[in-house]
C-alpha cells in the first residue's frame, strides 16, 4: 500500500472512518482498535500509520503502551473542505445578483 | 458581504443541493440562464451556443491569457419552463469529472426576492467527491504557485 498523506484519501476508506468514530470518543491503543474490526491486525496498523500521517490521529506514549488519539484541529479542517466549493457559488451568484441589478436599472 | 449560498452534500451520496436566495424578482433570475451575453457576464466565460429550449444545447469556454482554452464544458438541455425550471445535463470537456444531472427550480418568493434550488447529481459518491474538492485543491495550487513566485523572486 502506498502511504498516501492526503487526507481525502485516508477518509475515503471505510474502515478509517470507523477507526476515527472509535477514537473520537476515547484514546485507544492499536490493539484496543484492532479488537473492533475482523480484519487483520497488520492492515489495521497500516490504516492507524496512514491516519497519523495524515495527522487525523496523533500518538501519545503511555508507560509501555501507545495511545491514539483524534486531532480535532486536522478533523475540523476536514468538515470544511466543502467552504471553498460554497465560496465558489456564493460569489457566483452575488455576480449574477449585481449583473442583473444592473439589467433592471437600464 | 454575508454569504447567502448554502450546500447540502451528505456523505455517501452522489448528489448535491444548492439553495441560494436572490433579490431579485423570479424573472429576472430566469433570465440570467437563458440569455448568453448575460450568462457571459455573471459566469465570466464566452457562451459559443445556448438554445434555452428542451432538446437544445449549450456550450461554454474560457481561454487564459495567452488564448489557450482553458475550459470547456457542455450539455443539453431536458426541460425548459419559463420561470419555474430547467433540467440540463453539464459536462467539463476533457476532465475526469464524468456527466452531472442539474435540476434548477426557480421559485418566487415575492415580487423582487426568488429562490434557487439547484439539485447536481453526479454518475458517481467519487465524482461528486472529487468536484467538492476542486477549489479546495485549486486553492492549495494558487497558495503553492503563490509562494513559488515569492520563492524565485528571491534567488
Amino acid at each position: 500500500m502506498n502511504l498516501r498523506r492526503d487526507v481525502f484519501q485516508a477518509i475515503a476508506d471505510p474502515t478509517r472512518r470507523a477507526i476515527l468514530s472509535l477514537v473520537a470518543s476515547q484514546s485507544l491503543t492499536a490493539g484496543a482498535i484492532a479488537a473492533n474490526f475482523d480484519t487483520a491486525r497488520p492492515t489495521v496498523s497500516k490504516h492507524l500509520q496512514i491516519l497519523t500521517k495524515c495527522e487525523l490521529l496523533e500518538q501519545q506514549q503511555n508507560g509501555r503502551e501507545i495511545y491514539y488519539y483524534i486531532n480535532a484541529k486536522k478533523m475540523k479542517e476536514v468538515a470544511d473542505f466543502i467552504e471553498p466549493f460554497r465560496n465558489m457559488w456564493d460569489e457566483r451568484f452575488n455576480k449574477l445578483e449585481t449583473v442583473m441589478k444592473k439589467y433592471k436599472n437600464k | 458581504m454575508e454569504q447567502k449560498t448554502k450546500i447540502d452534500a451528505q456523505e455517501d451520496k452522489q448528489d448535491l443541493l444548492i439553495t441560494r436566495e436572490f433579490d431579485l424578482p423570479v424573472e429576472l433570475l430566469f433570465k440570467a440562464y437563458i440569455e448568453p451575453e448575460i450568462v457571459e457576464q455573471w459566469m465570466g466565460t464566452k457562451v459559443l451556443k445556448l438554445e434555452s429550449k428542451k432538446h437544445g444545447s449549450y456550450q461554454i469556454e474560457t481561454k487564459d491569457t495567452k488564448g489557450n482554452v482553458a475550459f470547456q464544458a457542455s450539455g443539453v438541455i431536458h426541460e425548459f419552463n419559463p420561470n419555474q425550471k430547467i433540467i440540463r445535463t453539464f459536462e467539463m470537456e476533457h476532465t475526469p469529472f464524468g456527466v452531472q444531472l442539474e435540476v434548477y427550480e426557480f421559485e418566487r418568493l415575492t415580487a423582487d426576492t426568488s429562490k434557487l434550488v439547484m439539485h447536481v447529481i453526479y454518475e458517481s459518491v467519487a465524482q461528486r467527491d472529487q468536484v467538492l474538492k476542486l477549489p479546495f485543491a485549486q486553492g492549495i495550487n494558487w497558495a503553492h504557485n503563490r509562494l513559488e513566485e515569492i520563492v524565485s523572486k528571491l534567488k
